[in-house]
């Protein structure tokens, strides 16, 4: 039992979390058609909530999830869950009914029912179950109300409100002007433009996967890895200072953590060329824009190579049919997505720390 | 004659709904559209579209608990003051003395349970690929929503006034210290000068427009309070008479062409 719980906060760690979100994120939709069928999906489903009733078991486990305020996020989890498989499930039906040329299940658009009885009706029932189950929790659960604020003691972790804690994960990997303001601000942007930029026509009014693949793929690792996995970790994986803590650890407030950065610039100079950081300035050029040049470069090739990378390798079709205009902003907010994975992994495999590192402007990337 | 037909069809009655009992397709049209709350439905709706597996009716939900929240909220006004000396005190009498103390669970779970389900809603928009033309606008007007029932949710937060509500508040506000260009800490500030005179300062930059001060203090109390009892509820309601507005203008809830 122990050796399992071990291995369980092991796997629990940054790194492996995220891959195995990933991987299964990524199995989900590689093998939709076979998840979601009814069985398997109960299976799934099944272990998921016999697992998640095992742990609680656990003290730790217990002390971590039954906390009032993160009872939603163990709803959340579960409501996700269930609608994914909800909607995949219709996906693949509609799928296989489309591949053998016979109508969508939301087909029969001129079927009109009347609102009084039939939507009205149901809304209200949806009403009544759902204040039914408000109240229910509200009796059940106290709201918390803990000591009166006192701007002089610090709680340890001090954690934002749940919905942004994948924000505040971010903090781990990016500087507060990143994870705390621009990328919030690309999220909306993001979503704003999300109708503008996919021109795709088809699956508008119905569940599918297959002829919307790459929008889905892209939605999804969005909002589940991105935001709502990284949530999850943030509440339940992330102890006093912001440190690590599996599942079924204690969270002690001693946990020594490691802390040894790399500087893309170190590895530059000092790493690659052999030399001192430069410390003098060229003419108007002062000396830490010489020094932090390697990485500005690097970022700049990101953004303005990865474009044409992508659109030579993968995009050629897709960009023809978006214009300029729309390939070049669906591509830039893939690439700003893709660069929080991307930092995160050269966090654990090489301790980076800044790959542009302009702290005399606070203008680290 | 029954009781409940003498008072179906006495003039009180008949002045309220100006239609007979719905039975037939005539007056079951007519209990939509002589009605202001029902007629933001249109009279007939597609059979795909009311289906719960199409819809969850997330929206719905997502309406019914902004309902929720305003009753209750409306409730709890009357027993909280916003000001440091008062507001944890009252939170606390609340839950002590008052008779159906539940309002303040029902308020915070609620608002929880907002946050999923608006969060639900975009997913099932976004599967069932609602986004798409003529929905173009409807989606960016959601997205507005979704934000203003974050900052919603987030200025709430503050006014329990307890250690939770203090820490959640400063980390989150700390942010805006970090705005390029606005923020004392952010990147660019140290270049908004005048004749070497720093203009951004933690006395002047977006943390500071944000709390009313360099701290999450009485004022910062009272600005959250009124963002999230006057300001940020009437733009929701405001946007929301806008989204409800297009669901019907933009041919109803979605389904295959
Ligand atoms: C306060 C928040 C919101 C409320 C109360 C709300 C309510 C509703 C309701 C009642 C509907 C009718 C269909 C349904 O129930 O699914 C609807 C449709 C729609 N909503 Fe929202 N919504 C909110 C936020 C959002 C957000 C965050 C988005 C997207 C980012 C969004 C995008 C849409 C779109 C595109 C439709 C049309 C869907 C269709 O025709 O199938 N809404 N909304």
């Amino acid at each position: 039992m122990e050796g399992i719980k071990e291995f369980i906060n092991a796997i629990c760690r940054p790194a492996p979390f995220l891959v195995l979100a990933i991987v299964a994120l990524g199995l989900f939709l590689a093998l939709y058609r076979k998840l979601t069928k009814p069985a398997a999906a109960a299976v799934l489903g099944g272990g998921f909530t016999l697992f998640f009733l095992l742990s609680c078991l656990d003290p730790n486990f217990q002390k971590i999830v039954a906390k009032a305020d993160n009872v939603p996020i163990v709803m959340m989890m579960f409501a996700i869950g269930y609608f994914l498989w909800l909607s995949f499930r219709q996906a693949a039906l509609n799928d296989a009914a489309i591949e053998a040329g016979q109508p969508l299940r939301e087909a029969g658009s001129d079927d009109k029912v009347l609102v009084w009885p039939d939507l009205v009706y149901s809304e209200f029932i949806s009403l009544i179950l759902f204040t039914a189950f408000l109240t229910v929790w509200a009796i059940v659960l106290r709201a918390p109300l803990e000591q009166p604020a006192d701007p002089n003691v610090a709680p340890n972790p001090a954690k934002a409100p749940w919905y942004f804690l994948g924000l505040q994960e971010m903090l781990v990997y990016f500087d507060p002007w990143l994870a705390g303001v621009l990328l919030p601000g690309l999220i909306i942007v993001g979503l704003v433009a999300i109708p503008y930029i996919d021109t795709n026509p088809r699956g508008n009014g119905y569940y599918t996967f297959k002829e919307r693949r790459f929008a889905i793929t892209m939605f999804l690792a969005g909002f589940v890895i991105l935001w709502v996995v990284l949530i999850i970790f943030g509440t339940f994986l992330r102890g006093p200072n912001w440190n690590f803590f599996g599942p079924y650890e204690y969270w002690d407030m001693h946990k020594p953590m490691a802390l040894l950065n790399t500087e893309f610039h170190d590895l530059f100079w000092t790493g690659l060329l052999g030399r001192a950081l430069p410390t003098e300035g060229r003419g108007p050029i002062p000396a830490y824009l010489i020094r932090e040049a390697p990485g500005i470069a690097l970022l700049g090739a990101y953004f303005i190579l990865g474009p044409l990378i992508l659109r030579v390798l993968f995009f050629r079709k897709l960009a023809a049919k978006m214009g300029l205009i729309r390939y070049s902003v669906m591509v830039m907010l893939l690439l700003v997505m893709l660069l929080m994975p991307i930092k995160m992994v050269l966090r654990w495999t090489i301790n980076l720390h800044y790959i542009v590192g302009i702290t005399e402007w606070s203008l680290n990337v | 004659m029954s009781v409940g037909s003498w008072i179906r069809e006495g003039q009180i009655w008949g002045s309220i709904f100006r239609h007979g009992v719905p039975r037939d397709r005539r007056t079951r049209a007519m209990a939509v559209l002589s009605n202001v709350f029902l007629h933001l439905h249109p009279v007939a709706v597609r059979k795909s579209g009311i289906r719960l597996s199409f819809t969850w009716c997330m929206g719905g939900l997502t309406f019914f608990l902004f309902l929720v929240e305003i009753v209750t909220g409306v409730l709890l006004m009357f027993y909280y003051r916003p000001t440091v000396e008062y507001a944890y005190f009252d939170i606390q009498g609340l839950r002590a003395h008052v008779t159906l103390g539940l309002l303040r669970e029902l308020h915070r779970w609620g608002a929880h349970a907002m946050i999923i389900t608006i969060w639900l809603h975009m997913l099932r928009v976004f599967l069932t690929g609602s986004y798409k033309p003529p929905r173009e606008f409807n989606w960016s007007v959601g997205v507005i929503l979704l934000v203003l029932t974050l900052l919603l949710s987030f200025t709430g937060y503050l006014l329990p006034w307890d250690q939770l509500a203090m820490w959640a508040i400063t980390v989150g506000s700390n942010m805006a210290r970090a705005t390029p260009f606005l923020g004392n800490e952010g990147p660019g500030a140290a270049f908004i000068q005048i004749g070497g005179v720093p203009l951004v300062h933690a006395g002047d930059d977006a943390r500071f427009g944000l709390l009313a001060g360099t701290f999450v203090g009485p004022n910062a109390l009272l600005r959250f309070y009124v963002l999230h009892c006057v300001f940020i509820p009437i733009v929701v309601t405001v946007l929301l008479a806008v989204h409800f507005w297009r669901v019907r203008k933009d041919g109803g809830i979605s389904g295959p062409l």
